[in-house]
C-alpha cells in the first residue's frame, strides 16, 4: 500500500498538462472526478476543514465550562508553551518523573518499546509456523489463530481479564497451582502498584495479543510468495535454518514486515482505548497508564478545554508524521522490493 | 538418536553403490519417518500453542456459568461445579471423596474411591455416611477431613445469560448496533465502489497525487480532526444521535477504496471498452460490467466492515456516552466493570452475547476475511 509513496514526484499534477488537454482528455478528467466527489468533498469536509480548524484552535483559548463556550481569544503560542512545561504530558523529556507522574508521551513510549516486537515477531513467528511444510490442516488453524481478531475488544479484554485476574483467572491458577508458585509471590497483572509497572503494560500486551490476525495473515501471504528456487540455492550453499530466515526469508517479506510495522506504530501513537476500559481512563496507578492519547481525550472530552486538547492532538500528529518519515526513510536500507533497480 | 541414524545410512549409501535399488527404497522409507515424525511435531506444537491462545473462550464459557460461590472458593475446578449435598436427619451434609480403604466394614485392600456424606469432622478420623446406601448406618474413616477432595458435580448456572439480558436490554443493544453496522455497510459499499472506480478506470492529471493524499489520511491520528469535528455536531445538535457516525461512512475511506482500486486493476479492460464503444456510460459500465466481477472483494469490505462497525468502540465512546437509548454493544459491555466488578460470571456472560454475532459472521464467511486482507497488505 505504502509503495504509492515512491511515485509521489510523478503524481505532482503540472499546470502544462492540464493547459494542452485534448477534448477526450478533459472529458475523462471531468467523469474521474465525478467519481472521486465523494471521497474529494468527504476529505474537505470531514478532513481538510477539521485539521485547519484544530489548527486555529491552537492558537486560542476555547473552553466550554457549564455548558457554555468561552468567548475565545487570540493567545499565540501560549498553549505550545503550556504544553513544554506540561509534566503530566511529558512532551519534553526533562519533566519525565516530575511531580509525581512519569509524563503521558513516556508512557506511551515505554509501552511501545514493549509491545512492539511482541506486535510483530509473534505474527511473524505464527505466519512461519502456519506455512511450514510439515504443517497438517493449516488452513484449520490459520482461521483459529485468525478468529480471535473477529472479537469486540472490550470483550477481549474482559475475557483476558478474567484469565489474568490475580486470584481466580487461570494464568496464576496455573502459576500456584501446577507450577506450585507461592501464592504471595504471583504478579498481580492488572491490579499491580506503580512500582510494578512493567506487569500493568505485560498485562495490555496479552490482552491485545488476540489483534496479531490480520498481521499474521499478511506476512502468511508474504512467506508463500518467497520463490521456492531461494530456498534449494540456500540449502546447496549449505545454510542453515537460521541464516536461511534470516538471509533469505526475512528480506523477501520485508516490505510486508514494514508494512505491519508502520501500521503498529501509528497504532500505538494512539492508544487508549485499552486503558479507559480496564483502568477507567485515570491513570492509575501513579500515572503509568496515562497514555498521551488518553490525555488528549481527558482534555478534550472531560475538561472541555478544546484548545488544549487540539494542541495535544497536533503535537501528537508532528511526532507520528516525523517517526513515519524517519521510518520510510530508513527503508531504503533494509526494504527489499523484488524487481527494483538498485543503481 | 533418529538423525544420527538416518545420517549414518546415508554416508553409507555414498560409500558404496552395491544393489542400488534396495538401498533407494530404504532409504525413501526412513525418509518418510522421519517426515512423518516432524509432522507430528509441528502440528502438536501448534495445537499447544492454540490452546494457549484460544484458552480465554473456554475461561469465559466455563466462567459464564458459575455462581458467584463458584469462582471465589479456594481449589474449586475451573468449570463449574458444587460441592454436592445431601440431607441426613434433616441436615445438609457435605459430600468428599473418601478412600474406602481407611474405612470400617470395607475391605483394606480396595482401591476404591466414593463419595460419602461427612457427618463429624474429624482431624484424624471422621464419621461419614454412604448416600447411596443410608441401611449401612454411620461408619468412621481414618482420614482427616482437610486432606480430602470435594466430590464435585457439574452444575451450570444457565441463569447469568438471562440476568444479563434483563439488565442491559439486550434486544435493544442488539438492534442499535445492528443498525450502526448495517447503514455503515451499505454507505460504505456505494462511496468506496464509486471512487474506487475513479481512481482504477479513468487517466488524468493528478490523479495518482489523490490518491497518495487518501492513503495519507491512515497516518492522521483521530483527535486532529474529532476535536473541531465534534465541536461543530455539538453546535447543530447531533451529538447523542448516530448522525456522526453513520453521515461520514457516506464518504469513502482508505482501506475499502484501496481494496476495491486493487482488485478492480487486476480485471481486463477489454470488457469495459467494448461496452464504452457500444455506447454504454461510465456509471453503466461499472454496473454491469465491473461490479459482476468483483463479488469477493465486495464481499471481503461488506464482511470487514459489519465487524469494524460492531466493534467499533471509540466512535460511540465520543458521540454516544450521553445517550444510552442509543447505545451499541460495545458501549454497553464496557460499563460492566463498574457495575459488575465483583462479579465476573456476569462480565463473561455479556462478553459472549457481545461476541457471538462477530463471530456467527466469521464462521460463514471466513474466506471472503482472508482474501481481503492479503489484497491490502500484500498488494503494492
Amino acid at each position: 500500500m505504502f509503495e504509492q509513496f515512491s511515485n509521489f514526484r510523478n503524481s505532482l499534477p503540472s499546470l502544462k498538462s492540464f493547459r494542452n488537454m485534448s477534448p477526450l482528455a478533459r472529458r475523462e478528467l471531468k467523469q474521474g472526478l465525478w467519481f472521486l466527489s465523494p471521497w474529494i468533498f468527504g476529505f474537505l469536509v470531514f478532513v481538510l476543514l477539521p485539521i485547519l480548524a484544530s489548527l486555529f484552535f491552537t492558537f486560542i483559548n476555547l473552553k466550554i465550562t457549564d455548558g457554555i463556550a468561552s468567548t475565545p481569544k487570540w493567545v499565540g503560542l501560549d498553549n505550545y508553551q503550556y504544553l513544554w512545561n506540561d509534566n503530566q504530558a511529558g512532551v519534553n523529556p526533562s519533566t519525565w518523573f516530575k511531580g509525581g507522574t512519569p509524563g503521558a508521551l513516556w508512557v506511551t513510549l515505554a509501552f511501545g518499546l514493549i509491545a512492539l516486537p511482541v506486535g510483530i515477531f509473534l505474527p511473524l513467528g505464527v505466519a512461519v509456523l502456519m506455512n511450514h511444510k510439515h504443517l497438517k490442516g493449516a488452513m484449520f488453524f490459520r482461521s483459529l489463530f485468525y478468529m480471535p481478531y473477529i472479537v469486540p475488544f472490550v470483550a477481549a479484554v474482559f475475557l483476558w481479564g478474567g484469565m489474568l485476574n490475580s486470584q481466580t483467572g487461570w494464568i496464576n491458577r496455573f502459576l500456584v497451582e501446577i507450577l506450585g508458585m507461592s501464592k504471595n509471590n504471583v504478579p498481580l497483572w492488572a491490579n499491580s502498584g506503580a512500582e510494578e509497572w512493567g506487569w500493568i503494560y505485560a498485562t495490555y500486551v496479552l490482552m491485545g495479543i488476540w489483534g496479531i490476525g490480520n498481521a499474521m495473515l499478511i506476512m502468511l501471504a508474504g512467506l508463500q510468495g518467497v520463490p521456492t528456487e531461494l530456498y534449494d540455492a540456500a540449502k546447496v550453499d549449505g545454510a542453515n535454518g537460521w541464516q536461511t530466515f534470516w538471509k533469505v526469508t526475512f528480506p523477501m517479506i520485508s516490505p510486508v514486515i514494514f508494512y505491519n510495522l508502520t501500521l503498529s506504530i501509528v497504532g500505538l501513537f494512539q492508544y487508549f482505548l485499552v486503558p479507559i476500559v480496564v483502568n477507567q481512563g485515570t491513570g492509575r496507578p501513579g500515572g503509568f497508564t496515562m497514555f498521551y492519547n488518553l490525555y488528549v481525550y481527558r482534555n478534550f472530552f472531560l475538561f472541555q478545554n478544546m484548545s488544549y486538547g487540539a494542541t495535544l492532538a497536533w503535537v501528537l500528529f508532528m511526532l507520528i508524521l516525523a517517526v513515519t518519515i524517519l521510518l520510510f526513510w530508513s527503508a531504503k536500507y533494509w526494504v527489499y522490493y523484488a524487481g527494483e533497480s538498485h543503481s | 538418536m533418529k538423525l544420527s541414524t538416518a545420517k549414518t545410512t546415508d554416508s553409507m549409501n555414498a560409500a558404496s553403490d552395491a544393489r542400488p535399488q534396495e538401498r533407494a527404497k530404504k532409504t525413501i522409507t526412513r525418509f518418510q519417518l522421519k517426515n512423518g515424525l516432524n509432522a507430528t511435531f509441528v502440528t502438536l506444537l501448534t495445537i499447544a500453542v492454540l490452546v494457549m491462545f484460544l484458552a480465554p473462550f473456554a475461561y469465559m464459557i466455563l466462567t459464564s456459568l458459575k455462581t458467584q460461590d463458584q469462582i471465589s472458593i479456594v481449589g474449586a475446578p475451573i468449570w463449574p461445579a458444587r460441592p454436592p449435598v445431601v440431607d441426613y436427619n434433616g441436615k445438609q451434609v457435605e459430600v468428599f471423596t473418601v478412600p474406602l480403604s481407611k474405612c470400617d466394614g470395607f475391605d483394606p485392600g480396595t482401591n476404591d474411591e466414593k463419595g460419602l456424606a461427612l457427618v463429624k469432622k474429624g482431624q484424624k478420623a471422621s464419621v461419614f455416611v454412604d448416600p447411596d446406601d443410608a441401611g449401612r448406618g454411620e461408619f468412621t474413616c481414618t482420614v482427616s477431613w482437610r486432606a480430602l477432595d470435594r466430590a464435585w458435580e457439574f452444575a451450570p448456572t444457565w441463569s447469568n445469560y438471562q440476568e444479563v439480558w434483563e439488565t442491559i436490554n439486550y434486544p435493544r443493544l442488539m438492534w442499535n448496533t445492528t443498525f450502526y453496522a448495517i447503514s455503515t455497510t451499505i454507505a460504505v459499499l456505494i462511496s468506496c465502489t464509486l471512487v474506487a472506480f475513479g481512481f482504477s478506470r479513468f487517466r488524468f492529471p493528478g490523479r495518482d497525487f489523490l490518491f497518495i493524499i487518501l492513503i495519507s489520511t491512515i497516518f492522521l491520528p483521530a483527535f486532529v480532526t474529532v476535536i473541531p469535528t465534534f465541536t461543530f455536531f455539538q453546535r447543530i445538535g447531533w451529538v447523542g444521535t448516530w448522525l456522526p457516525l453513520i453521515v461520514p461512512a457516506f464518504f469513502a475511506n482508505a482501506y475499502d477504496v484501496f481494496l476495491l482500486r486493487q482488485y478492480f486493476m487486476t480485471l481486463p479492460r477489454e470488457l469495459d471498452e467494448a461496452a464504452m464503444i457500444d455506447g454504454a456510460s461510465p456509471l453503466k459500465v461499472l454496473w454491469s460490467v465491473i461490479i459482476p466481477q468483483s463479488y469477493p472483494a465486495l464481499m471481503a469490505i461488506t464482511v470487514f466492515h459489519i465487524v469494524y462497525a460492531w466493534n467499533d468502540y471509540f466512535g460511540p465512546l465520543i458521540y454516544l456516552s450521553t445517550n444510552r437509548e442509543a447505545w451499541p454493544i460495545s458501549i454497553a459491555l464496557s460499563t460492566f466493570n463498574g457495575i459488575y466488578g465483583q462479579r465476573p460470571q456476569l462480565i463473561q456472560a455479556g462478553a459472549l452475547m457481545a461476541l457471538i454475532a462477530p463471530l456467527l459472521l466469521f464462521i460463514v464467511a471466513q474466506r471472503f476475511f482472508v482474501q481481503g486482507i492479503v489484497i491490502t497488505g500484500v498488494e503494492k
